[in-house]
């Protein structure tokens, strides 16, 4: 099978600091890629690159096998690698479909959608509730409710339901149960097999072991800048996981 | 080094693999008893999710007010059709501020912008002989291309839009004098040479209420920004990123390109001001208006539009204004002198601003 997302050598340097050495990461459809790395292993600059918002001094990035370039968030979206921010990028004072649509706004048809450019508030509406309830979200009732007045698994759900409704080719999920209490981290779980259900690929970055090796397919463990192995979560512990992040233990050849 | 990692490996050894093998969690101090709530929170809610009730209230409180006060005077066709043409211009100055305060911005600037299109107006249609039609044109175009200049001073050099809009005032009254040499433009000139510019002080009369016709404006003004902040994307963006700028601009919105349009958006209002300003003077005076920034501000924070941005509505700037106007005529009707007048002002500033406060912690 042809991975969706290949990460070729990826290098960034700040000044003297490397962050990314010949970085390499694939992603295979259908498929949850756990990265780890202990603090300053590069693995949020990795993210970074991945998603716009950072440009590698080198490497290149292949999406179903063409190379890609941006130097955006946006143009990143645009090729459809869509990013759950840790802070969720969330405008709390708009309405759940208000924020679902930002910057994607569905116009009215006809004149007084092309020439007046109102909004199709109905569509948009009915397109919000259909996307929230295919991931099992209609707990939320009230979909003009205002995004400040959602719990914070809540709004994840949001900004999930956000990043899988564009024609979304991966998902990248900066540590989305970091905020989060028991319960709400074991919805947002949940949710990250219901987009894998879907056939959406998602990259998940976390530090909360548990939880990658729950819904992790495939680890990628990140150390020194570039990627030192990836482990099948059924074969290994995660005090494996541990110890090859820190460098304790002789990481597996593969 | 070692050490410590192989201390952290046995400690997760112990540890179950799967959140699932930890079985049933107490979840009691997860959840919220809302059955709990007390009335003034319920309140707190209500007022939060309808921003514009509050200068509502205000407004209605303060006309009875008044009318008690001041008696019968104060409730003539003709002192209530008095209060809306005086609030004409600082209305208009207020819809315009009101959007760049939604941005989390400020514009000290609006009064200068709107004297400065007033001149070029004036100036070209009286002086120089130009048809008055496109000179009222330059002066619009005056009031956009001065808006756009503060937007892209806020957005290509980062600065705050006070500094900014601080800075620019000072320009825009300095270009206003060196145009007009700190003379004024005579009203019975401006009759003669361009009757044009008058046109929206002229006053149609509706069963003793007196209106101009700028009054109207205003209300069509403030129609107008409703259905653009409230119906198509432009007004989405304008409260996304007065709400999170990071948020917006990582939504997909060019934040920097929105935020020129905003202020260009200001500037083409406060240049309908302008011409709207001429028919209520009647003449073009190079330092009239000078409180115009500040009451605009006024208006737009007791309107209930949070200066922190992304919160408040157009409508509650208008109610706003009419208060500023109500409590000004009431006030001078009851007989009490102008600087209760100010005194009374101050405190609505600082209620407004205190119940916008308290409003928004709801979301804590």
């Amino acid at each position: 099978m042809e991975p969706i997302l290949v990460a070729k050598n990826l290098s960034k340097k700040y000044g003297k600091v490397v962050a990314l050495e010949s970085a390499n990461l694939e992603l295979y459809p259908g498929e949850v890629l756990g990265v780890i790395g202990d603090n300053g292993a590069g693995k949020s600059t990795l993210i970074k690159v991945l998603c716009g918002a950072v440009t590698p001094d080198s490497g290149e990035i292949l999406l179903d096998g063409k190379t890609v370039t941006f130097t955006s968030p946006i143009e990143a979206r645009t090729l459809g690698i869509e990013t759950v921010y840790q802070n969720l990028a969330l405008s709390p004072a708009l309405s759940i479909t208000d924020n679902m649509f930002l910057g994607r706004e569905i116009r009215q048809k006809g004149f007084m959608g092309k020439f007046l450019k109102f909004l199709d508030k109905k569509a948009m509406e009915d397109e919000a509730r259909k996307r929230l309830s295919e991931l099992g979200l209609l707990t939320i009732q009230n979909i003009n409710q205002l995004v400040e007045t959602l719990s914070g698994g809540q709004r994840q759900g949001v900004a999930v339901a956000r990043a899988t409704s564009f024609g979304t080719k991966v998902v990248i999920m900066d540590e989305p149960t970091a905020a989060l209490g028991v319960k709400e981290s074991r919805r947002v779980l949940e949710l990250i097999g219901e987009v894998r259900a879907r056939g959406i690929p998602i990259i998940l970055i976390s530090h909360n072991m548990p939880h990658v090796f729950e819904v992790a397919d495939r680890i990628h463990v990140h150390r020194l800048g570039t990627r030192l192995c990836v482990i099948d979560p059924k074969k290994y512990e995660m005090s494996d996981a541990v110890a090859f992040m820190t460098g304790a233990k002789e990481a597996p050849k593969s | 080094m070692n050490k410590i990692s192989d201390d952290i490996s046995k400690d997760l050894k112990d540890q179950p693999k799967f959140s699932s093998d930890i079985g049933e969690v107490d979840q009691e101090h997860h959840t919220f008893d809302i059955g709990e709530q007390s009335n003034l929170k319920k309140i707190q809610h209500f007022l939060h999710g309808n921003p514009t009730i509050v200068p509502v209230i205000i407004l209605v409180l303060s006309v009875i007010g008044f009318g008690f006060l001041a008696g019968g005077k104060f409730f003539s066709a003709f002192n209530l059709s008095l209060i809306v043409q005086q609030v004409t211009i600082v209305g208009i100055l207020a819809a315009a501020q009101t959007l760049i305060i939604l941005t989390a911005g400020i514009d000290l600037s609006v009064a200068a912008m709107m004297v400065l299109a007033s001149v070029f107006m004036g100036k070209l249609s009286v002086e120089m002989g130009i048809p008055t039609l496109p000179a009222i044109v330059v002066g619009l175009v005056s009031g956009v291309a001065t808006g756009a200049f503060n937007g892209l001073l806020v957005t290509r050099l980062k600065l705050p839009p006070f500094i900014v809009t601080l800075g620019t005032w000072n320009i825009f009254f300095a270009l206003v004098i060196f145009f007009t040499g700190s003379q004024s433009i005579r009203s019975s000139d401006i009759e003669i040479q361009a009757p044009l510019l008058h046109f929206w002080g002229e006053r149609i009369n509706l069963g003793g209420f007196v209106f101009t016709y700028g009054a109207f404006l205003m209300i069509g003004i403030f129609i107008f920004l409703w259905f653009l902040l409230n119906k198509t994307a432009w007004g989405r963006h304008v409260y996304a990123i007065g709400d999170d700028k990071e948020a917006a601009e990582l939504s997909g919105i060019r934040t920097d390109r929105m935020l020129v349009s905003i202020y260009a958006v200001a500037g083409l209002v406060i240049a309908i001001g302008a011409w709207v300003s001429i028919g209520r003077v009647g003449s073009v005076s190079p330092t009239s208006f000078y409180e115009g920034n500040l009451d605009s501000i006024t208006a737009v924070v007791i309107g209930g539009t949070s200066l922190f941005g992304g919160r408040g509505t157009i409508i509650g700037s208008l109610f706003g204004a009419l208060i500023v106007g109500v409590f000004s005529s009431g006030l001078s009707i009851a007989g009490l002198d102008v600087l209760w007048q100010r005194f009374a002002l101050g405190c609505l500033i600082i209620i407004a601003v205190g119940i916008d406060q308290w409003i928004r912690k709801v979301s804590n």
